[in-house]
Order: structure tokens, then C-alpha cells, then sequence
């Protein structure tokens, strides 16, 4: 009897510090918890979520003070990412943080535009370009749609336009047919 | 007897080739609009240079080749070009794209042709000539002809490949072209043949079309280098670039690469033509064959201009009364046209009209019973069966790792099913939700880094300023006050810099407002009020908030 | 939609009627030597499975109209039918058919998602679980003590009333393959039990044609194109590799290659049971592998196990494998290198 507690004991040991040799020796460096959350917010940038900025979200949500579901540039498809990544439940997108809205670009009226820079400092990837007193105008391929740069326009020349479909981009639906009783 | 390979599986649907075949080239018509896409290859669209109001010769070039992957557009026939605006495209979306339109002056007046000697010439300079000629491959692929026949290091490319199989049913135009013009076929080969010094040429056509392959043979036996006619047996996809290079050298296109990988190039027989027109004659292409078949009282093969509208081509088929629609290209591959009203493009082989009876709608899809007729006639060797679940499931990594993008499309799959599942359209939506997904990780990576990029710069011209106000404010004391004070007051005014800064940055002013109309300056007073009135309207909206 | 805009005249339900079909000629020599008994049971089992088809569908809200027709209730309940004895009681018809499509093929999911062979999920549960009836078996008309008349088979099925002057033992017999190891055990060589009336030059009098026909039957499958010769191929060959091998080393006391294929439920197995592509590997090396080891198994459960047939087992036990062959014989994709052999292979 002792002698087998003695070799249950000894064996226990003997095989957890291979496991802990194997964990230190055999480390894998894995992503910290912010950037795999990063990874999956949409870089929006727009601060719709009330943190200023995607990578702030993701701390807080990693923090646990935030929840998965503030984000309306990410949508349904992102919270359920989150709630995968983080084992969590899914829930539907919070309400008091906007609603999610097609894709957009900012454009600016560039006949209206009286080079005040406001909106080259307002927007979080510098996708404005323009100097003082001269026309701005907006970089559609950096722009992420946060529609930050239109409120600060002193002259409302900032206008959010969807992005439409375009042949490139065009994709085929799937299939959409059910095994049910025809109608 | 060349000893011929296998590709798996394929199928035998019905041909429906003899509605159309033998009937002739019969030209097209010269309508009064012709819409021309400026994208109607693969790669960068081409750039309109010319402007509403232009007169154009025919064969002069309307749209530029832009970046080393394009082609060029020309006008067709002589006229005034009218609009270059968004016009709908052949296309299953039917959306529309960037077109230019001209309005033909019935005249038909050529623009100073000039062919090119290519035994003299530098290669490179009858490559930009293709270019500049708006050659595409007319099979169906529209990819840039001068770019797949710059040949590389010497030796490359041994072996020359003509499809002339056509193994699509209801599709007769290669055929129609074999048998008229095989001679200015043979023409164009020889020019591909010396610009890929290649050593060897094969001409692939199906069993189905014994006169085409005799013409051929014909125009073959005259050339004066070797080429070979090698008749093959008719299953779908033959006409697969890939299929064929198999079945007639046994080799196996690498997944990740190209044919030239494996020492073969591979060229439609109408591109082959076009090629001739190009460099021998100095034409650049302006109309292709196009069969129009189907649910009509007269299928014919047409030489239809690029940018005719499809009304005025298919009308001179006479469609029948029941006819419920239009497929571009053949059955299998094709795609239903949203809408009529969109211009023949260098991509469009086929027209076939519709009707209830001709083609019966899709029996209701039933669950798979993994029976595998879908992977034994797979040609690429895929399993369909377990694909479509990937797809159907969104486990889109899955799909990849199941070689979801060596999917031809071809349809075979889809034909067999007897659950009658549309596994094309799955893989289809599978590759494009790929496709844009990847582009959405990519502008997200972009839009990261430019953020993180300005959080940076911000910080450090923050730390810059702050800097300098406080060495100036230092200065200043140092004179003021004497050396007593000095560090004190350094820090008071250091601290006093990064006071103002933040102010600064907290509140938001309109600037360079100094020299406006005073239309402009009242709109800013206007909109400054409401935005006043909005800021108060929050503050005491916030306080009734607390209230409660 | 998408293209393709033409399908192959083809369906679940084509290829399900030619299943049956298939089966027609087994089932004619099934009533010529046992009785038309076999009818009832077949007709039993498909009016059960329909009925329970119809009640699943129904509750899983799918088209009645497409899937009740579909013809795959059917097949499973043929199958059933023709692995129960004849004479079999209704009940145990009616309970193998019931559990056959409600638990193993609708619970798992329905036509295409089923993880087990329905009728072989079926057939077992009633061995376990009723194995008295289950190995009563009619005997040969040509070897049986006394006959019944159809009113009296039926009076049988359904009520399970012999005629006064009748016993069990006097219209049923042990199969040819459960003769074989009583026999064996009891130390007779194999030599000895061959020469008993119960055997032909195949197999048993009477299930020796039966299982030509299931051979039959399956060529015209393979000639069909309803099933690929894979599975059959492998089954059969392990099965005689197997056999012809302990046979070759001990003739006495293990039966011959020919012996197993043509007795028990080895041909109907083959060509009917593993062949159902929904529980079977879809890739052809899968196939393969498949059917080797339902051949052996079979072999092993026959000669060294406690049931009187192995081929139920065998597939079962071969199912669980499928997706595992599967995702391990994949082909090699046109124009990918074979995984294999790179591997392996200096630069």
C-alpha cells in the first residue's frame, strides 16, 4: 500500500517536471489576447464603441470592461468572432452604440471646401489630404467610413457615400433553396 | 498516331453544334450606338483618351493600355463618340461599368493601317504592337495576349498549343472560324510560334468537327513550319488550357503556376486569327465571332463589332415568341444576362436564346447522398461532395485546404449531381466571400497601421512643441528675472505650454474664415449656431438626464 | 442562378429504383425456394418505413412531396426485409423497419446525413435484442419436414399460430452458416458437414441461387453506374483472401473462399449494403479500405465470434470509419504534387 502511494507520488513528480521542462523548453510565443481581439475589430477607427479607437476597445474587452457587442462597424459577424475567440455568448449588437450602416466613404464637397484642416486633424488614419486655406480632399482607398471629419466641418461640405457594388468586387449569393414544403 | 492522354472524369451533354454549324460567317450588323467597356480584359482597365464630341477614325484607339497588364480599346467603325459614362455589362451581375459610346457615322472610314514585318522586328516592339492592338485571348480567359507571349529566357516555351477544341455544346464560333479562315489562323500561329521560338505546334480540335480539322489540315499542310492537327476525342472540358495541354503532352499544369511552368503556351484559335489581323494587316480587333442559337428561327454565326448592342445582334437571329432569356457563353459556363441591353465584348463567344422547353428549369435540389458521380467527373480531380459542405457551412479555410481554387468552374460536377445541388454557385460564393475577405483584412491591416502611424506622430509633435515653448518661455524668464527663479519658472512655464495645448486641442474653432464672400461667412454663422443650440440642447438634455 | 443551366436526366429517385430493380431477382428466388412468405415481410417493412418517413418529415418540416418519393425508405426497408428470416413475426418487422428510419436515418440527420447503414443499424438492434426469432429461419421448401400454405405463413407472421400438427422445429432450420459451427464444434471435419443435405456446391440449398442473383443484381448496379466496383471488389477479395488462406492451411476446419462468398449475407453485403453511398467513403482508396475491412471483419465475427453472420457488424463497424478514410485517402488535386511521395522523396 505504501509502497504504491510512494510510486504514485514519485511518478506524479518525476512526469510534472518533464511538463513544466517541456512548457518552459518547448514555449510557443503566442499572440497576447489584445492583438488576436485587434485582429478581428474592423480598424474603423470611428469610436462608436466610446473608446477612442479599436485597439482601446480591444484592451477594454481583454480588461473585461467592455463588452463584445459595441462595435457597429464589425456588426453581427464580428461579435460572433469575439464570442468565439473569447468563449463567450453571443449577443446582439448594443443598440446604444449606432447601428451598423453599409460601408461608406467620406467626400468632400470640394466647391465648398474652405481649407480649414479641421477634418485632416480629426481623422484617425490620415486619409485627408490638404493644406491650410487650400481644398482637402479624401483618400477613398484608406478611408475607413468613421465618419469622424463631419462635424467638425465649419461648412457641412462632408458627405457620407456608400460604397456601391462594383463589378470587381461583385460576388456570387449562395444558393438559396430549403428542403421544406413549397409554398 | 500521337499518342493522347486522359484528363478524370468530364461528361458528354447533348452537342446542339449542328443548329448553328456550317451555316457560315455572316457579318453583324452596323447599328446606329455602339457601347464600348473599357474593361473588357483581365487587368487594368484601359483609359479613355478620347472626349464626347471626338470624331474617330475606325481602328483608332479610344482607350489606353494601362500598367503591364491591360489592353486597348478601339472604335470599331468611324463615328463621333457620344458619351464615356457607366453603361450595364455582359455580366450575372448586370451592373455597369465605365463604357465609351459612339455613335457610327455609317461610313465606315479606316484609320491609316500599319502592319508590321514581325520576322524583322524586335520582339518586344510586336509585343506593344499586340498591345497597343487590344489582343486578347478570345477563349473566354480576355487575358492580354502580349503578356502571355513575351517568351523569356530562350527556349522556355518548346510548345505551342491551339484550341480549337470548342467542347462546350451549342458553341460553333472556333468552328465556323476553322473552317473559313484557317489560312489566316496558320498565319497568326507562325507569329506566335516565332515570338515563343517554340518548337513545336499543336493544333487540338474535337472529333465533332471533322471539317474544321480537314480545313485546318489543310491550311497546316502549306505552312512552312511544322504543325501538327491533332484530332481529339469530344468530352467536356477539353477545351480546358489545362485539359488540352494534358491530353496532348500528358502534362500536368502546376496548381500554383502557369503553363509555361511545364513549357507550353496555350492560345484560342480566334486569337490566333486576330493575332494575324493585328500584325499582318494592322488591324486591331474590332469584332469577333459571335453564335448566336438557341431558342432562334435562324442560329448563325455572326461577325459582330465589339460594343453592338445585343437587341441589334440577336434580332438578326430572329428569336423565337417563348423566348424567356439570354445565356452568354455555353450552358455550362455561361451566365444568364440580367438584361438584353449590353454590348458584345471580346470575352462573349455565345449567345443562346431560351425558352421553357429548350432549357428546363433546375429539377429542386435534394440532399447529397455522396454517391461521388460529382468527383468521378470532376476534371481537376476535386471532391465536390465534400467542398460543397465547406462552402455551405462558411468553413471557407476548409474549402481552401480542399484545393477550392483549382475549381475550373466547369460545371461538370452540377451536370451529374442527381441531388441536383448547385455546387458550382457554392463554390462560386465560396471563392468570392474569400476574395473578400482577404481584401477586408488587408484594408483593415492598412487602416491599423496608418492609425497607429498618426498616434505616433501626433505624440512626438506634442512632445516637439511643448519642447520648444518651453525653451522660448525659459529664454524669456532667464532675461526677465535673472538667473534666481530660472529652473522654477522653467517648469511653470513648461507646464503652461502643455495648459495651452490642451485647451487649444479641446476646443474646435473654424479657421482661415478671414477672407470669405459673405454668403459663405453667414452660412458659418448659420451652421455655428445650430451647432451652438445642439451643444446646449445636449448640456441640458445631460442635466435632465441627472435629474431623473 | 448560377451556371450550369443543363443536369443530367438524372435523381435520388433514378438511381433508387434501379436499387430495387436490382433486388428483383433475388427476391424471385427467394419466394422459389423459401416460400412467397418473403413478399409479406418486404411488403410489411415498406409500408412501415413509409409511414415513418412520412411522420419524421413531417416533423422536420421537410417536402413530403420530394423526399417521401425519393425511394431511399424503401431500399433500407427491402434490405431489412432480406436480412430478416422469413416467416419472421410482424412485430419484429415492423420494430426493425421503425427503428431503422426514425433512429438511425432521421435522428442522424436524414437522407445523406445518416452516420450508419439504417438497415444494418435495424437488422442489429433486433439480434440483440430478440435473437430467438431472429435466427429461426424458414428452411428450403426442398428440405423442409412439412409445408405451409400461404393463409398458414400468414397465420404465422401475424398471430404466431402453427397448424395443430406442426412444429417450429418441422419449417425452420438453422442456416447453412450456423449448420457449419454447430457442426465444427461438435468435432465433425469440414468435409463430413459439406456432404449434409442442407448444402449445395456453393453455399446452402436454395440461398446459394439466392446470393447468385444478389451477384447478378450487383452487375447490373456496376454496369448501371450506380455503384463503382471498389467496394464489392474489396469486400469479396478480402473476404476469399482471408478464407482461402486459414482454408489453405487447415481445409478441415475452415470453409472454402467460395463457401463464404456464397452464404450468409456476403453478396447482398457487398453489392447492396456497403455499397450505400451515403455510409460508405466517397473517395475510390476510401472505398477500397472500406470494403477490405467489412470483408475481414465479416470473416472474423463468422468464424470466430458469437453471431451467426458477420456482415451487419462488419459495416457498422466499417462506418465509423468512413470519415476518417475519407480525410485520409483524399486524391491528388490536378496539378498538385502527390503529398506522399514529395515528402518522402530528396530534392
Amino acid at each position: 500500500m505504501l509502497a504504491a502511494l510512494w510510486v504514485m507520488a514519485g511518478l506524479a513528480v518525476v512526469l510534472g517536471a518533464v511538463l513544466g521542462f517541456a512548457a518552459v523548453r518547448f514555449h510557443v510565443e503566442d499572440n497576447p489576447l489584445v492583438e488576436k481581439i485587434d485582429a478581428i475589430l474592423p480598424q474603423t477607427q470611428c469610436g462608436q464603441c466610446g473608446f477612442p479607437g479599436c485597439r482601446p476597445y480591444a484592451e477594454a474587452i481583454a480588461s473585461g470592461a467592455a463588452d463584445i457587442n459595441q462595435c457597429p462597424p464589425g456588426g453581427e459577424p464580428g461579435i460572433r468572432k469575439l464570442a468565439e475567440l473569447l468563449g463567450k455568448e453571443f449577443k446582439p449588437l448594443n443598440a446604444e452604440h449606432g447601428a451598423p450602416k453599409p460601408k461608406s466613404v467620406a467626400l468632400i464637397d470640394e466647391q465648398v471646401c474652405i481649407g480649414c484642416t479641421l477634418c485632416a486633424q480629426a481623422c484617425p488614419v490620415d486619409a485627408i489630404v490638404g493644406a491650410a486655406k487650400q481644398m482637402h480632399t479624401v483618400i477613398v482607398s484608406e478611408c475607413t467610413g468613421c465618419e469622424l471629419c463631419v462635424a467638425p466641418c465649419p461648412v457641412d461640405c462632408i458627405h457620407m457615400v456608400p460604397i456601391g457594388e462594383e463589378i470587381g468586387t461583385w460576388k456570387w449569393d449562395p444558393p438559396d433553396y430549403s428542403y421544406g414544403p413549397t409554398a | 498516331m500521337r499518342p493522347l492522354f486522359r484528363f478524370n472524369g468530364g461528361i458528354h451533354p447533348p452537342q446542339h453544334k449542328s443548329e448553328s454549324a456550317g451555316q457560315g460567317i455572316v457579318p453583324g450588323p452596323l447599328p446606329k450606338r455602339l457601347v464600348l467597356p473599357l474593361h473588357q480584359h483581365i487587368g487594368a482597365p484601359a483609359k479613355a483618351i478620347v472626349k464626347p464630341g471626338d470624331r474617330v477614325l475606325k481602328g483608332q484607339m479610344i482607350g489606353q493600355p494601362q500598367g503591364p497588364i491591360s489592353a486597348a480599346v478601339h472604335a470599331p467603325t468611324s463615328g463621333t463618340i457620344h458619351a464615356v459614362g457607366l453603361h450595364a455589362l455582359p455580366h450575372p451581375s448586370g451592373l455597369q461599368d465605365l463604357c465609351i459610346e459612339l455613335w457610327p457615322d455609317q461610313e465606315d472610314r479606316w484609320i491609316d493601317r500599319q502592319p508590321i514585318e514581325y520576322r524583322e522586328k524586335d520582339p518586344t516592339r510586336v509585343l506593344d504592337h499586340l498591345r497597343s492592338a487590344g489582343v486578347v485571348g478570345l477563349g473566354g480567359a480576355v487575358f492580354p495576349s502580349a503578356v502571355k507571349l513575351n517568351p523569356g529566357p530562350p527556349g522556355r516555351v518548346p510548345t505551342l498549343i491551339i484550341n480549337g477544341a470548342e467542347c462546350e455544346p451549342w458553341i460553333t464560333c472556333d468552328d465556323a472560324l476553322m473552317r473559313e479562315r484557317s489560312g489566316e489562323i496558320v498565319e497568326g500561329i507562325l507569329i506566335m510560334r516565332h515570338l515563343l521560338d517554340a518548337q513545336e505546334i499543336l493544333i487540338g480540335i474535337e472529333d465533332n468537327k471533322p471539317e474544321a480539322a480537314a480545313a485546318m489540315r489543310r491550311a497546316a499542310a502549306a505552312s512552312p513550319f511544322p504543325m501538327e492537327v491533332v484530332v481529339v476525342p469530344t468530352v467536356y472540358p477539353t477545351g480546358g488550357a489545362k485539359q488540352l495541354t494534358q491530353i496532348l503532352t500528358g502534362k500536368e499544369a502546376p496548381s500554383s503556376g502557369r503553363s509555361s511552368d511545364i513549357g507550353v503556351a496555350c492560345f484560342n484559335v480566334a486569337t490566333a486569327y486576330t493575332v494575324h489581323r493585328a500584325v499582318n494587316h494592322g488591324e486591331p480587333v474590332l469584332s469577333r465571332v459571335v453564335t448566336v442559337t438557341g431558342n432562334v428561327r435562324q442560329a448563325r454565326n455572326f461577325d459582330a463589332l465589339i460594343g453592338t448592342l445585343l437587341p441589334d445582334l440577336v434580332a438578326l437571329a430572329q428569336p423565337k415568341d417563348d423566348t424567356d432569356g439570354f445565356i452568354m457563353g455555353g450552358p455550362l459556363m455561361g451566365h444568364r444576362l440580367p438584361a438584353l441591353d449590353v454590348p458584345v465584348v471580346k470575352a462573349m463567344n455565345c449567345l443562346i436564346a431560351t425558352s421553357p422547353a429548350l432549357f428546363k428549369p433546375a429539377p429542386r435540389p435534394m440532399p447529397c447522398i455522396r454517391c461521388g458521380r460529382c468527383a468521378a467527373a470532376c476534371p481537376v480531380k476535386l471532391q465536390p461532395q465534400d467542398l460543397h459542405w465547406f462552402a455551405k457551412a462558411s468553413n471557407f479555410g476548409k474549402a481552401q485546404e480542399y484545393a477550392l481554387f483549382d475549381c475550373i468552374e466547369c460545371g461538370c460536377c452540377s451536370y451529374v449531381c442527381p441531388s441536383h445541388i448547385p455546387l458550382v454557385q457554392y463554390f462560386r460564393h465560396a471563392k468570392g466571400e474569400i476574395w473578400a475577405r482577404e481584401r477586408e483584412k488587408k484594408a483593415a491591416d492598412t487602416a491599423r497601421e496608418r492609425h497607429t502611424f498618426r498616434e505616433d506622430r501626433l505624440e512626438r509633435e506634442k512632445k516637439e512643441r511643448a519642447e520648444r515653448l518651453a525653451q522660448k518661455a525659459a529664454a524669456a524668464t532667464a532675461q526677465a528675472a535673472g538667473d534666481g527663479a530660472a529652473a522654477q519658472s522653467k517648469e511653470d512655464a513648461l507646464r503652461a505650454a502643455i495648459e495651452r495645448a490642451k485647451a487649444k486641442k479641446a476646443e474646435i474653432v473654424p479657421r482661415n474664415t478671414e477672407n470669405l464672400p459673405p454668403s459663405t461667412l453667414s452660412e458659418i454663422e448659420k451652421i455655428e449656431a445650430r451647432r451652438a443650440q445642439l451643444r446646449e440642447a445636449a448640456a441640458t438634455k445631460s442635466l435632465d438626464q441627472k435629474e431623473d | 442562378m448560377s451556371s450550369p443551366y443543363i443536369t443530367q436526366p438524372t435523381s435520388v429517385n433514378a438511381l433508387m429504383l434501379r436499387v430495387l430493380g436490382a433486388l428483383v431477382p433475388a427476391i424471385g428466388a427467394y419466394v422459389y425456394f423459401f416460400g412467397p412468405a418473403i413478399l409479406v415481410s418486404l411488403l410489411l417493412a415498406s409500408v412501415t418505413a413509409l409511414l415513418c418517413e412520412a411522420a419524421m418529415l413531417k416533423v422536420r418540416h421537410y417536402a413530403a412531396d420530394a423526399f417521401l418519393v425519393d425511394g431511399s425508405a424503401i431500399v433500407t426497408a427491402w434490405l431489412l426485409a432480406l436480412s430478416m428470416p422469413p416467416l419472421a413475426p410482424w412485430w419484429l418487422v415492423v420494430v426493425g423497419t421503425a427503428f431503422a428510419i426514425v433512429v438511425a436515418k432521421h435522428l442522424y440527420g436524414g437522407l445523406g446525413s445518416n452516420l450508419f447503414n439504417p438497415a444494418m443499424v435495424g437488422y442489429a438492434v433486433m439480434i440483440v435484442s430478440f435473437p430467438v426469432p431472429m435466427t429461426h429461419w424458414a428452411a428450403p421448401e426442398t428440405l423442409a419436414a412439412a409445408h405451409l400454405s400461404f393463409a398458414q405463413d400468414l397465420r404465422y407472421m401475424f398471430a404466431g399460430v402453427l397448424p395443430d400438427h406442426l412444429k417450429l422445429d418441422a419449417v425452420t432450420m438453422a442456416t447453412p452458416l450456423d449448420t457449419l459451427r454447430t457442426q465444427l464444434k461438435l468435432s465433425h471435419t469440414l468435409s463430413e458437414i459439406r456432404r449434409l443435405p442442407i448444402f449445395g456446391t456453393l453455399g446452402g440449398i436454395g440461398s446459394q441461387t439466392v446470393a447468385l442473383m444478389y451477384l447478378l443484381g450487383g452487375l447490373y448496379l456496376l454496369f448501371q453506374r450506380v455503384i463503382t466496383w471498389h467496394i464489392p471488389v474489396a469486400m469479396a477479395g478480402a473476404l476469399a483472401l482471408v478464407a482461402g488462406t486459414l482454408h489453405g492451411i487447415d481445409a478441415d476446419h475452415y470453409a472454402s473462399p467460395g463457401f463464404e462468398l456464397f452464404t450468409g449475407g456476403a453478396m447482398i453485403g457487398a453489392f447492396f449494403i456497403a455499397t450505400d453511398p451515403v455510409t460508405a467513403p466517397t473517395t475510390p482508396k476510401g472505398k477500397l479500405w472500406f470494403g477490405a475491412g467489412i470483408g475481414v471483419l465479416t470473416y472474423c465475427i463468422r468464424t470466430f465470434g458469437g453471431y451467426p453472420d458477420g456482415v451487419a457488424f462488419g459495416v457498422l463497424l466499417m462506418n465509423m470509419t468512413v470519415p476518417l478514410l475519407d480525410a485520409y485517402t483524399q486524391p491528388r488535386v490536378f496539378g498538385h504534387a502527390e503529398k506522399e511521395t514529395t515528402r518522402g522523396k530528396p530534392q
